[in-house]
């Protein structure tokens, strides 16, 4: 009886992890402290991504203040012009506009790190390929039939699939560099990790702050527990 | 002066029963001496409360109803109010924690049989408030207004127009739309942040009113009360304070610990406590491809997705909650506590005890056809552990239950033996350093000593079921 | 039980010791419950100086604009009017503004940086009822002394057009003038005095 819920037990398990089909994700390679890392992101999140997509929950105040930089520093450098310090990442399209060329609204991506991952990130910018027969040209390994183009064919280069037979179906193996890029693949995979790096910080500005805090609070209430042990020990002397 | 406030004191002493309340139900509520660490989840039941309750009404101070509004109100506690972020972590922590203290509480009356005559009507307060619990929670994690959200209460007030003749009404009457909506949120909310907590604080008086009456039990089922000393006080009986008030602030410290490293460390908890899901605001016109309930409501729901009929499922949901209000009858054994029980119940427990987890994983897991069938297995073994609880406790043979209490065995007792252990699962390196003026030596783990160690204690899993 | 041979001693100063631990735990933990009432990044926001322009004004008008949710008056007042200011200082309870709130470019008779253009918080000092216009010279409500100015509905109290109080009202001090400047001859920015500092 008992075997045979373990051997159950173990067999759930295994089919928990048969159910996830999806393609192997990519890991990024990054280092969530490195600041300069993460404003860089910002800095590249504004010039290729802020056309489309906002991130209406962190305010240029907010960078300026996490990383310790001038907040006219940030206007200049980091903010497109015309932007305050108090303002979100706004998008400059219109809703409008955006659902008529690409089919839906671009999300917002304040929280696009925590309900995806960094990883997925990651992989979802580096899977475009070349495929004539979708409206904007491009498709998207990770995220089939994808709205968005491939901002970054200039930079990247452009990729294009290499099939192989499999029970009489063409399926996608891998994806090849078909025409090269302006930057080299190092270069590129930067860029992409200092994008990644700075969604996940907007995804939770606060992280670091509390990472920092928790040190304090554990090695407090490690004293308190302490002293709490020797009052409980003096008084159950009477009980034992 | 002093005596100004003495003459203050009295005033109010005379017309308030301050020293009667204290003396009833602290320094002279006389608990059984032999309480272990089971018996810290109750006054930690009570701690989560008062957590949620502090951060609640924190959070409603800058969160807005509104399915427009709701789920950017939440990101703006997160980011822009001061200190949102450790108040919305500590409520979203204390709703898991409160279910995690709750299960283990729950879990030490199974074993010490403190349900049984006479503390029936203790039991039935207790599960009340683990239905006002559930159906706080339940409430609670809509008003975020993310995907699992909004689909997690979809699909949850469906199962009431599983109801014959008046459920689709019903399930109508609840979302008071169509679908779950900004109506559904905005009652909801009132529902979550003021009926149903001043429903646990009525119910929590009432649970511990019930529990001073007749007394508490203890890890040997033993009733205190039969043998007094010459003032009537029990033999086995110690003062609640101090020497419980202590106790329960050593507690506290421990579960604080493992609390905070939750808010600071991981308040996601892999998206066990925060789902990922539910980072992206509600959209009625797209489901999540998995909807899974948050952790505490798991094996819930893969019991109502065993059954292949849709009120029979309902009914089966239900129906695993509402037997555990009948347990103190269907308990037939003579004894309460595990530690006097005969073999079979300590299996059927076990039995239980893995089905329950099971259930809870594959709550969380999609529902294939072979995850069902497993699904289904589990669910007989968790109603067949109630159902058949007449007769199996009928059969068995209780060892003798002594008249006093056994020891209390202290953390201090254990550290010889987790020292011996520590020994056998590591060797240590042969070169040593100094470390407060004695020689330490570095350890590294041992194979042998580490399988020695796991096969003794799978032996002694096996002999405590016999 | 046992309660011979306690350390009553050691008792005591364990439990002091833990309750002083405690306290000070349950004293930091209340900074963020009580601090998260304060105004929050947003409302911070919304403080941020606020830029007017004055190029469009005309002599006698009274434009209101919201700086941290309040109403700011900008008056650009005419010759006459500054005439009239002179001649108060016998109603009024603080004609020097000795006792009131402003920026010290605006600590003189005239309670302005440019004569003409007047820039006050419109709250009454008495209870924050916003106080209403009334330029004209003795209205019949307002008595034959009225030289114009604003007069506060809400418990009667009386300002010149300067914004300093009336004696004899309830309100205590002259209306509050916020930090401002000017950024060009006819660009404004309330909240913000001279050096960058923001007030």
């Amino acid at each position: 009886m008992k075997t045979l819920s373990l051997s159950i037990l173990l067999l759930a398990f295994s089919l928990g992890v048969a159910a996830e089909e999806n393609i192997e994700l990519q890991q990024a390679n990054f280092d969530p402290e490195n600041r300069g890392s993460i404003v860089q992101g910002a800095k590249s999140f504004v010039k290729y991504c802020l056309g489309c997509h906002s991130i209406k929950h962190i305010r240029y105040q907010r960078i300026a203040q996490d990383f310790g930089i001038d907040e006219m520093k940030v206007l200049t450098e980091v903010a497109p012009q015309g932007a305050t310090i108090y303002e979100q990442m706004h998008t400059a399209m219109n809703a409008h506009d955006s659902e008529k060329w690409f089919g839906i609204q671009p999300p917002d991506l304040s929280l696009v790190a925590r309900s995806r991952s960094a990883d997925w990130l990651y992989t979802y910018l580096k899977s475009f390929y070349t495929d004539r027969t979708k409206p904007l040209g491009t498709n998207n390994l990770l995220f089939k039939d994808v709205g968005m183009p491939n901002v970054f064919w200039q930079l990247q280069g452009e990729q294009k699939a290499s099939y192989i037979e499999d029970d009489g179906q063409q399926v996608i193996e891998k994806l090849v560099v078909d025409v090269p890029g302006t930057l080299s693949e190092e270069q590129f995979d930067t860029l992409i990790n200092d994008l990644v790096n700075f969604l996940v910080y907007v995804g939770e500005p606060v992280k670091m702050e509390r990472e920092r805090l928790g040190k304090y609070i554990l090695f407090f209430l490690l004293m308190f527990l302490v002293i709490a042990y020797l009052l409980k020990k003096e008084y159950w002397k009477d009980v034992h | 002066m002093k005596t100004r406030i003495t003459a203050c004191g009295n005033w109010f002493l005379e017309r308030f029963p301050l020293t009667k309340l204290w003396n009833d139900h602290m320094a002279h509520y006389y608990a059984p001496k032999n309480f272990n660490f089971w018996y810290f989840f109750g006054s930690l039941a009570l701690l989560v409360l008062v957590n949620q309750f502090i951060t609640g009404i924190l959070l409603t101070m800058n969160y807005k109803p509104d399915a427009k509004l709701a789920f950017d109100s939440v990101e703006y506690i997160m980011r822009d109010v001061n200190w949102g972020w450790l108040i919305r972590y500590m409520h979203s922590t204390g709703a898991s924690a409160f279910f995690i203290v709750i299960y283990l509480h729950m879990f030490r009356g199974l074993i010490y049989g403190s349900y049984k005559q006479p503390r029936e009507l203790i039991w039935i307060f207790g599960m009340l408030l683990f239905l006002a619990l559930m159906a706080e929670a339940f409430m609670g994690y809509l008003l975020p207004w993310g995907q699992m959200s909004y689909w997690g209460a979809q699909v949850i007030i469906s199962l009431f127009s599983a109801i014959p003749f008046i459920g689709d009404d019903l399930s109508l009457w609840i979302r008071g739309d169509y679908v779950v909506s900004d109506a559904t949120l905005n009652r909801f909310f009132a529902f979550h942040v003021i009926a149903v907590p001043l429903v646990l604080v009525m119910l929590v008086f009432l649970h511990i009113v019930a529990l001073h009456e007749v007394g508490s039990n203890n890890p040997d089922g033993i009733e205190i009360k039969k043998i007094k000393n010459k003032d009537g006080i029990p033999l086995d009986g110690i003062p609640f304070h101090p020497y419980y008030t202590v106790k329960d602030i050593f507690g506290v410290g421990v579960f604080l610990i493992f609390f905070a490293t939750v808010i600071f460390y991981m308040p996601e908890v892999g998206g066990f406590f925060l789902e990922a899901d539910n980072f992206i605001p509600a959209d009625p016109l797209k489901t999540p491809e998995h909807i899974a309930p948050l952790w505490y409501f798991t094996p819930y729901y893969a019991i109502l997705r065993a059954v292949p009929d849709k009120f029979a499922g309902v009914i089966a949901m239900f129906g695993s909650i509402a037997v555990l209000f009948i347990l103190p009858w269907l308990d037939r054994s003579p004894v309460k506590s595990i530690r006097y029980r005969g073999a079979i119940f300590k299996r059927a427990l076990f039995l239980f005890v893995i089905s329950f987890f099971a259930l809870g994983y594959l709550g969380t897991q999609p529902a294939t056809p072979s995850a069902t069938m497993v699904a289904r297995f589990f669910t007989l073994i968790y109603f067949g552990f109630f159902l058949l609880m007449p007769i199996y406790t009928r059969w068995e043979k209780p060892k003798p239950v002594p008249k006093r209490l056994t020891q209390l065995s202290t953390l201090d007792d254990f550290i010889p033996t987790l020292k011996a252990t520590l020994d056998e699962v590591t060797v240590k390196d042969d070169h040593g350093y100094t470390l407060f003026g004695s020689t330490e030596f570095r350890r590294k783990p041992n194979p042998q000593g580490i399988r020695n160690v796991l096969i003794r204690l799978a032996k002694n899993l096996k002999a405590s079921l016999d | 039980m046992n309660n011979e041979g306690v350390d009553e001693s050691k008792r005591q100063f364990l439990t002091s010791a833990l309750t002083v631990v405690g306290g000070i735990g349950t004293g930091y933990l209340a900074v963020p419950f009580l601090a998260q009432m304060q105004p929050s990044v947003k409302a911070m926001a919304a403080g941020a100086p606020v830029e007017v322009d004055l190029s469009k004004m005309e002599s006698g008008q009274l434009l209101r604009v919201a700086w941290r949710g309040k109403p700011v008056w900008i008056l650009n007042r005419t010759p006459a009017a500054l005439e009239t200011l002179k001649a108060m200082d016998s109603f009024l309870s603080d004609p020097n503004s000795k006792d009131s709130i402003q920026p010290d470019s605006s600590k003189n008779p005239v309670r302005s940086i440019k004569p003409e253009i007047f820039v006050a918080i419109g709250l009454c000092t008495h209870l924050g009822c916003s106080p209403t216009f009334r330029p004209e010279i003795a209205p019949h409500d307002l008595g034959p002394d009225w030289k114009g100015g604003f007069f506060c509905p809400c418990h009667g109290s009386r300002f010149d057009l300067a914004g300093r109080v009336y004696s004899g009202v309830p309100a205590p001090t002259n209306l509050e003038i916020p930090p401002h400047r000017y950024l060009k001859d006819t660009l404004l920015l309330i909240g913000e005095t001279g050096k960058g500092g923001v007030a």
